[in-house]
């Protein structure tokens, strides 16, 4: 039985009380004084691709948080008190929380777009990863998710790509493509981690990686031990197993000395190691953390690149976590500058750019699949707009909500990597940084 | 109540003014003895809807104050300080690329309040009422202006409670505190309004229906959203500093 059957099993006063006990911790200030400043003007809910897709106002971005914002106004809130008194916040259900669960989960992305337009500047997104701790406790985390983050827990990898399928992904690609991966070297000033969406389905990433760091002339490793870079304990609301999945990382890099790690070609796993990582750490980290882009942009920066440039025109897809959310929406245009491409953005890119409709873990859970696909047609309007040649993208889970759109709708694009990108354009032969 | 006069005895506010002579010939009703509806409003019912205001807030934000809150160990990359209070200012004005959706909204929450600013800050007798709490004083602007933005208040709010129960958004967000506040502020701008012809410092009853509207706004402000005249500023800086730190602007 896996663990999430086993929290499913228990009565229904457990799992709520289990859930209340969750909300508890999360009740920070933070939190409380979010939940305490809405005004209720639904102003949120104009950002959310989820309502815009369809309209439906049960879609509204602080709606979904309602288990949780009830549950604080009932045991937490200053004036909880008077709640219980008045009755004006009911005690949370079982009944309240599984409604809410496609809420919580199948329609929030946690992209923080909605944060753009709040007046009070709540940060719906952080409240919806709250709420996620404590649907997890009461067993209501979706079932594919909760098993994909499970095997992730027990197994280093969501997608199967355990250590020994990566070692054989690694000798494989060495021999295909002639690219040196250097494997658990016992120092290195970098550390690269990977998404298993990358080893199993773009493993093209990891040799444009290879290629690149070379071409740097870079002293870097991958570690066995701590190499998968996606965060499902963060995605499907388990606190411990996102601990556990960023100490891997953090143990590695430590134990190999590196002073910067990169995080791949992934959203959240930018999110969960580089503002995350040390408050589950529970102290700063001993080295710096750079995604994918913010790499290459510095090598850049630094005259490391040697780039044939690219006489295309292209637009870029931004990935929340890294632009809204993460800060580093400049790195993926400078390093388009570099290239020399004819850049041209969507309607609304960097910080205010839409979601792909797959990230937050959604893309993971089955029964958001038309909710997803709707979401994304907004994505399919924008990028035709542009009438770009290319798209490209810094997120191997956006490239796979693109992928998924292209096949479910027929679509004539493709969304493309931006490491790839820029591995193809290396200017040979490679020079030593 | 017996005989429509109130039973009981505020003695202690009686007043000996020429305005209590006033009142009492304009008032058809008056408390037994020598206590007018206005000497109530201005005297226990004033103190005691500012005590509510004054502990309540307190209370409020020494409860959020109270609530945990984790240090941030990440390395930041921006100024959390800076941010806070970029988060703040600029929260002023919608996203940009908002405008056309939230617009008419933000503008109709823009004229009420500033009308309110208005009402309160620039209107004599306000200031006047205001400088007898406090000590503060400062310039009115022409009664006209504040005429025009009550006007102008009365029809914003309508337009917001319009909207309120229009939109399906706003509608199913709505709370008992979204309409009771929005009351507890249309009431003193209403009964405000009422008094245009009414004399100045008459006493007259329905300054004390203006003054008792406002007391109970004050005493529910703590309770309801009103609050977020100061949790906005809070909130905002919280995003602000957060996002910053990460080098991030939503
Ligand atoms: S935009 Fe902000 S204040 Fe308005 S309803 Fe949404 S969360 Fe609340
Ligand atoms: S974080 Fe994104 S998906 Fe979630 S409610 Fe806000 S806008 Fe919608």
């Amino acid at each position: 039985m896996s663990s999430v059957q086993r929290l499913v099993e228990r009565v229904g006063e457990e799992r709520v009380a289990a859930a209340m006990a969750a909300f508890a911790r999360d009740f920070t200030r933070e939190a409380a004084v979010h939940m305490d400043a809405c005004v209720r003007c639904g102003h949120c809910s104009h950002a959310c691709h989820f309502y815009v897709s369809t309209g439906d106002p049960k879609y509204t971005p602080i709606n979904k948080i309602a288990p949780f914002l009830n549950a604080y106004r009932r045991t937490a809130a200053p004036w909880a008190p008077l709640a219980r008194l008045f009755g004006t916040a009911k005690p949370v259900s079982l009944t309240e929380l599984e409604r809410w669960q496609e809420l919580i989960y199948d329609a929030c992305t946690m992209c923080g777009r909605c944060t753009l337009v709040c007046p009070m500047g709540i940060d719906i997104a952080a409240l919806i990863a709250r709420a996620r701790h404590g649907m997890f406790a009461a067993g209501l985390v979706p079932e594919d998710l909760g098993a994909v983050a499970e095997r992730a827990e027990l197994s280093t990898s969501p997608l199967g790509a355990t250590p020994k399928v990566l070692k054989e992904r690694v000798a494989w690609l060495e021999d295909e493509h002639g690219i040196k991966v250097p494997l658990d070297a016992p120092r290195a000033a970098v550390l690269v981690t990977l998404s298993s969406i990358e080893i199993m389905k773009y493993p093209k990433s990891l040799v444009a990686l290879a290629r690149v760091l070379e071409h740097a002339g870079e002293s870097w490793t991958i570690s066995t031990s701590g190499y998968e870079a996606t965060n499902f304990g963060l995605l499907s609301g388990n606190r411990d197993w996102q601990r556990d999945m960023s100490e891997r990382v953090i143990k590695a890099a430590i134990a190999c000395g590196a002073n910067t790690v990169i995080v791949p070609e992934c959203g959240h796993a930018y999110g969960a190691l580089r503002w995350e990582g040390a408050n589950v750490h529970g102290a700063p980290l001993p080295f710096e953390v750079l995604h994918i882009s913010e790499y290459l942009a510095a090598l850049v920066e630094a005259g490391r690149l040697r780039l044939e440039p690219l006489a295309k025109s292209l637009t870029f897809h931004d990935p929340c976590q890294v632009s809204r959310r993460g800060g580093a929406s400049a790195a993926p245009r400078k390093v388009l500058g570099a290239l020399g491409v004819e850049l041209r953005e969507l309607g609304d890119h960097a910080d205010a750019g839409w979601c792909c409709g797959g990230g937050g873990g959604v893309v993971a859970i089955k029964h958001a699949d038309g909710l997803r696909r709707g979401a994304f047609r907004i994505k399919m309007r924008e990028i035709e707009a542009t009438g770009a040649e290319l798209a490209v993208t810094s997120c191997a889970n956006c490239r796979q909500s693109f992928d998924d759109g292209q096949a479910y709708f027929k679509w004539d694009r493709s969304m493309g990597s931006l490491l790839e990108l820029v591995a193809g354009q290396l200017r040979e032969p490679a020079r030593a940084g | 109540m017996r005989g429509g006069r109130a039973d009981f005895d505020f003695g202690q506010y009686a007043a000996s003014s020429r305005l209590q002579h006033q009142a009492e010939n304009f008032i058809p009703f008056r408390f037994r003895q020598t206590v007018t509806l206005y000497e109530f409003a201005r005297g226990p019912a004033l103190t005691a809807s500012l005590a509510v205001l004054l502990a309540g807030t307190l209370w409020r934000l020494a409860r959020l104050a109270a609530r945990p809150a984790p240090p941030d160990l990440s390395a930041p990359r921006g100024s959390a300080a800076t941010g806070a209070l970029r988060g703040i200012a600029h929260r002023f004005w919608p996203h940009p690329r908002f405008g056309a959706t939230i617009g008419v909204s933000t503008a109709v929450g823009y004229a009420y309040h500033v009308g309110l600013a208005v009402i309160v800050f620039s209107f004599l007798p306000h200031i006047q009422f205001i400088r007898q709490l406090t000590g503060l004083r400062w310039p009115a602007l022409p009664d006209p202006v504040t005429y025009f933005a009550g006007g102008l208040t009365t029809a914003a709010l309508v337009v917001a409670l319009v909207q309120r129960r229009g939109d399906p958004v706003k509608r199913m967000l709505s709370r008992f505190d979204d309409y009771f506040s929005w009351l507890v502020v249309f009431l003193p701008v209403i009964t405000g309004m009422a008094l245009i012809d009414v004399p100045r410092g008459s006493g007259n009853p329905a300054v004390a229906v203006h003054l008792l509207s406002v007391e109970l706004l004050l005493a529910w402000f703590p309770f309801g959203k009103l609050m977020h005249a100061l949790t906005a500023f809070w909130s905002r800086g919280l995003t602000g500093a957060k996002y910053a730190r990460r080098g991030a602007l939503p």
